[in-house]
Parts: C-alpha cells; structure tokens; sequence
C-alpha cells in the first residue's frame, strides 16, 4: 500500500524577511509613543494653561514660540514622531486588512506619498518660518518685530 | 432511594429547556439550502442542569437531526476536538455547562473562526497544524545524546510549565482578530508552542525558533488583544507567554 499524497497547505505565507523590520517597527512604535506622550502634553499645558491660554493663540503667539530654536526642534520632533507613529500604525492595518497585494501596493503608496508631503513641508514651515513678513499690520505681529522693521 | 439519587441526574428531575442556534453549511446541499450557503437552524431540546453543551448537541445529533456534523473524541476537555464558538465566545463545547449560560436566549453555537469550514461546526485544521509545524514542535537538544535521561531542576522545569498545558485545541488562534484578517500570522498556539521548547533547558533551538517568529507573520503582528487567553480552555496565559517570546527578542535574553 502506498503512502496517502499530501495535499500542501492552502494558507501560503509571504516570504521570510531577513532585516528584521517588524521588531524595530514594534519597538519604535513603543519608543516614538512613549515621547510623544511627554510632547504632546507640555505641547497643550503651554499653549492653552499657561498665560491668557487658548485666548493667546494668535499669529503672534505662533511666530514668538517659533523664533526659539527650542520650540521649533519641540515641534519638529511632534512632527516626525507623530508622522512616523502614525504612518507605520496605518502600515500595520493595511497589512492587516488589505485583501489583494495591487490594493496593498496602492495603499502603502498613498500613505508614504502622505507621510512625505507632510513632513517635508511641515519641516519647512518650521524652519524657514518667517515672524515679521514685511508690508504686514504691525498689531498682528510679535512684539520683537518692531526692533527689526 | 439511596443518597445518590439526590445529586445524579435522574429521569424525574427538573428539565432545563434549551433553545439551540447553530450556524450550519452542508457541502453538498439539502433540499432547503443550496451548497456551500450558511444559515441558522434552531433546536429545543429539554436536558439537565448537570449537563454541558456537547451533550445538547449529542441529543439534536441523535435525536433530532443526524446530519448535523461537529468533532468530539474524549468529551472531557482533554483531546481539544470540541472547540467551538458557543454564544460568541471560543469554548470547548465539552466544558460549558448550560446552567451557567443564560437559558433565557438561545444559545448560539458556531464554528471557530478563521479557517475554512467543511461542515456545520467541523473545520479545516490544516493551516492551524502548519503554523504548529513551521515552528519545529520537538526536542532539539545539543551535545552526545546522554546515557540516562536530561536532567531538569524543577526552577528550569517552571519555566516553560504553563505552556505545556496546551491541546492544540485551536481556540485561541481562531479568537484572535489578527489571525482572521489575513492568514499570514502564525496565531497565538504556534507562538506558545514555540514558547513551550525556547524557554526548556534541555533544548538548543531556541534561536532557530525565535528567528522562524521574528519574522513579518510571527509575533510581532500580536495586539495583545487577550482574546487568546480568554479562550484558552486550560488557563494557559497566551498573551504573557507571547509577551516573553518578544522580551527574548527584543533583549537577546532566552
């Protein structure tokens, strides 16, 4: 009697990942929101406890913070981490549920087409940002503009 | 009368009514519904309180409707044939007894999710066994093979206890959402399979395992959802043993 034939799984699984991105991911994921957490807190106290809080947000208020190197590194970091932390979340859901590898691909493009678009203009923003633009009413400006106009 | 008759279930004692609703498929079709359709059939059938789910469906089986199909071998929560979805929930039908369920409603019963239904409440097994298998469940001990047998102290042998306890059941691998999406993940019993020979001292795969779930289907597509270890017929806490797979890869410490 011969042996019975096998038929082999119907559940194939993708090919092995040698570089080990998913548990760099699982940790970054965990590093990225354990700062972000710190971040984004100190974020909402100083901007809406402290001094007049939500009634001071103005461009004025906006333009002062960043003109401090510390506030613009503060929120360029919220910006990378929050990115990052996000993007890779929404990486994992599509991994998760997206049911054809061409809706995959598709997705996975738009979300790194987002998440460059974002930081790369948001990193702009922050660092090429100007506080005093010239030819603007003075009463909405920071009060150090008045020194360099 | 002696004083059994006050605790064994006699003919005389009070009936429990139980409305059953099984979700049912026939491959190849009844009268009613076509090939391959799902669809909800519901029995009444009057048992004890002393009784448990497996034997409301002996009595439909043997009783009402002999085509219902489901798995049973040893009917004691010991052979892992009898995992199924009883009111939503991943249970060993020989383990639930129907006084604690609420008799109010019908009790639901379907198959586990996840993989492939064949009939009624029997499903395809086999890409469970192959994520077992893909983890190399053996001993694979280093060195000449002893005269005697591999000493353990008990310390060595606590470690790795809780996740012997298993029966490959599948309950908790068909629990966990993230097996249901898309049949790459490993599920939760391959990775405490894994963990069951990773942490044993007489063992030296350790790392040919780690490296096999470190990979994109193995754990770290884990939520901690605890789904698995709501489900676990033994009380074998999966999430935690999960937990430590990743400890052992994120520190380099076995």
């Amino acid at each position: 009697m011969n042996a019975p034939s096998l038929t082999p799984p119907r559940f194939a699984r993708s090919p092995r990942t040698s570089h080990h991105v998913e548990k760099w991911s699982w940790i970054l994921m965990r590093v990225s929101g354990a700062i972000l957490i710190v971040l984004i807190f100190t974020h909402l106290f100083v901007n809406l406890m402290t001094g007049d809080g939500i009634n001071a947000i103005d461009f004025a208020f906006v333009a002062g913070k960043w003109a401090q190197p510390l506030w613009q590194w503060w929120d360029a970091a919220m910006l990378w981490l929050g990115m990052f932390h996000g993007t890779n979340g929404m990486r994992v859901l599509v991994n998760d549920y997206a049911r054809t590898e061409t809706s995959r691909r598709v997705l996975k493009a738009l979300l790194a087409l987002a998440f460059i678009v974002t930081v790369v203009l948001g990193t702009l923003v922050i660092f090429t940002f100007d506080p005093c633009p010239i030819g603007a009413n003075p009463d909405l400006l920071p009060s150090f503009c008045e020194s360099v106009s | 009368m002696t004083a059994t008759s006050d605790t064994a279930p006699s003919s005389d004692a009070p009936p429990l009514r139980v409305r059953l609703k099984i979700q049912r498929v026939n491959p190849e079709g009844t009268p009613e519904h076509a090939p391959g359709e799902e669809y909800w059939d519901e029995f009444t059938v009057d048992m004890h309180a002393t009784d448990r789910v497996l034997d409301a469906l002996h009595k439909v089986k043997w009783e009402h409707d002999g085509s219902l199909a489901f798995r049973r071998s040893c009917a004691h929560g010991v052979c892992g044939s009898d995992a199924m979805r009883i009111n939503g929930k991943n249970r060993l039908a020989c383990k639930v007894l129907l006084k604690d369920l609420n008799l109010a409603q019908p009790v639901t019963v379907e198959p586990i999710k996840g993989l492939p239904v064949e009939k009624d409440l029997i499903v395809d097994m086999e890409p469970f066994f192959a994520s077992y298998r893909e983890i190399m469940p053996f001993l694979m001990p280093a060195g000449e093979t002893p005269e005697r047998e591999r000493l353990q102290t008990p310390e060595e042998r606590a470690r790795y206890e809780d996740t012997t306890k298993c029966i490959l059941c599948a309950a908790c691998t068909s629990s966990c959402p993230v097996f249901w999406t898309d049949g790459q993940f490993f599920g939760p019993q391959a990775i405490i399979g894994a963990h069951r020979f990773i942490f044993d001292s007489r063992d030296s795969g350790e790392w040919d395992r780690l490296e096999i779930l470190n990979d994109r289907a193995g754990v770290w597509k884990c939520r901690t959802v605890f789904n698995c270890t709501d489900a676990c017929p033994r009380g074998i806490q999966v999430t935690e043993a999960i937990s430590e797979v990743k400890k052992a890869l994120t520190t380099g410490n076995v």
